[in-house]
């Protein structure tokens, strides 16, 4: 990996930890308003399908995901083991490929109500 | 007479501890400890020392698990008990006893562009820097570094990753980065950027809580990370690679 896509990465994940940070906040505020408010599990889906909102919301939690924890764990196999290399950057770009695809799709079944 | 028990690193990067007891002093340093045994106990013991006066960085080694620089470190201060363990700093191959090989630690100062580069001569006028600039305060903050190589002892990040330029050669950098008299800002930024550089710090802070001249290369580090990434942005670095 070049050093420019190195520094950029860099700066994904610091962007990524700041988009993070905001969407945990608001999803514990939600789930604790949820349990405390006694939602069942059909009358939160009733609130989320259809909700563009909410879809946007978790999207972009989904895409920040997606993209800080392979950043994260690139670096966290680089100095345990000592691996570096374009294995590491195929293995971590294919972690952030999969973290994307299962969040969406559980994003887009909470919003359209189809089986995820 | 009371006594210190002294535990000191014997070999290079094979080798042990060797027990010896010194009479404890008023007042004495833990590099008066060390020697007093080399004159005293084992006239074979290597270590460095040169002012003994907290200026020339050479004296630096581990102390009770701890890097410090050991001409103005009391035993008191880190021997209550009156028992003293020095072995050689850490993440630097070590020659003989407490004797370390510091050629990576200045090496890595050259990779990180870590000299002034200018574009006046002797016959030019002075530079004249506003004392109170943003520029001469950075500067001021990093540049009082005596190169003992504490802080490379101490950071997790050199340990991990031997690529690493290492507390002291980014603090370095920083110090030029912010000197406005250079004219090699570019190619220094190029040169402390991504995973080998100022990217892979992890803000664990060691350097800046064993510096023993109380600087902060943390800080230094953060405003390059910055700096980089701005300058990667905007296509003043790093275009072609």
């Amino acid at each position: 990996m070049s050093r420019r896509s190195e520094v950029l990465l860099w700066g994904a994940q610091r962007i990524s930890a700041m988009v993070l940070a905001l969407c945990v906040i608001v999803h514990l505020l939600t789930m604790i308003y949820a349990v405390r408010s006694g939602l069942s599990a059909a009358e939160i889906l009733g609130r989320t399908q259809g909700n563009a909102a909410w879809l946007a919301f978790y999207a972009l939690f989904v895409a920040s995901v997606s993209v800080h924890a392979p950043i994260g764990l690139r670096t966290i196999l680089s100095e345990t083991f000592n691996w570096r290399g374009r294995s590491l950057d195929v293995l971590t770009g294919v972690i952030g490929l999969s973290l994307a695809m299962w969040g969406m799709r559980a994003v887009v079944a909470v919003f359209s109500g189809g089986g995820a | 007479m009371e006594t210190l028990q002294v535990r000191i690193w014997r070999g290079t990067d094979e080798g042990g501890f060797q027990d010896f007891e010194v009479p404890r002093q008023e007042s004495p340093t833990v590099l008066d400890v060390v020697t007093y045994v080399q004159r005293k106990c084992d006239p074979t013991l290597a270590y460095r020392f040169a002012c003994r006066v907290g200026v020339c960085g050479s004296c630096a080694m581990t102390v009770n698990g701890v890097s410090r620089w050991t001409c103005r470190t009391h035993v008191s201060k880190v021997a209550a008990d009156n028992k003293l363990e020095i072995a050689p700093l850490r993440n630097l191959p070590v020659i003989k006893d407490l004797v370390t090989d510091m050629q990576e630690f200045f090496d890595k100062w050259a990779r990180a562009r870590g000299s002034f580069a200018g574009s006046t001569t002797r016959k030019d006028e002075f530079a004249r820097v506003e004392p109170q600039s943003k520029e001469r305060r950075r500067v001021d903050a990093g540049i009082e570094c005596i190169g003992c190589g504490v802080c490379y002892s101490a950071c997790d990040v050199v340990n991990w990753n031997k690529d690493y330029l290492g507390p002291a050669a980014l603090n370095r950098a920083w110090t030029l980065v912010n000197d406005v008299r250079d004219t090699a800002r570019a190619a220094r930024l190029a040169a402390v950027a991504g995973d080998a550089g100022c990217h892979a710090c992890h803000t664990h802070l060691n350097c800046t809580e064993r510096c023993p001249k109380g600087l902060s290369p943390t800080a230094g580090i953060a405003g390059l990370k910055r700096a980089v990434l701005a300058a990667t942005l905007t296509g003043e670095i790093l275009n072609n690679e």
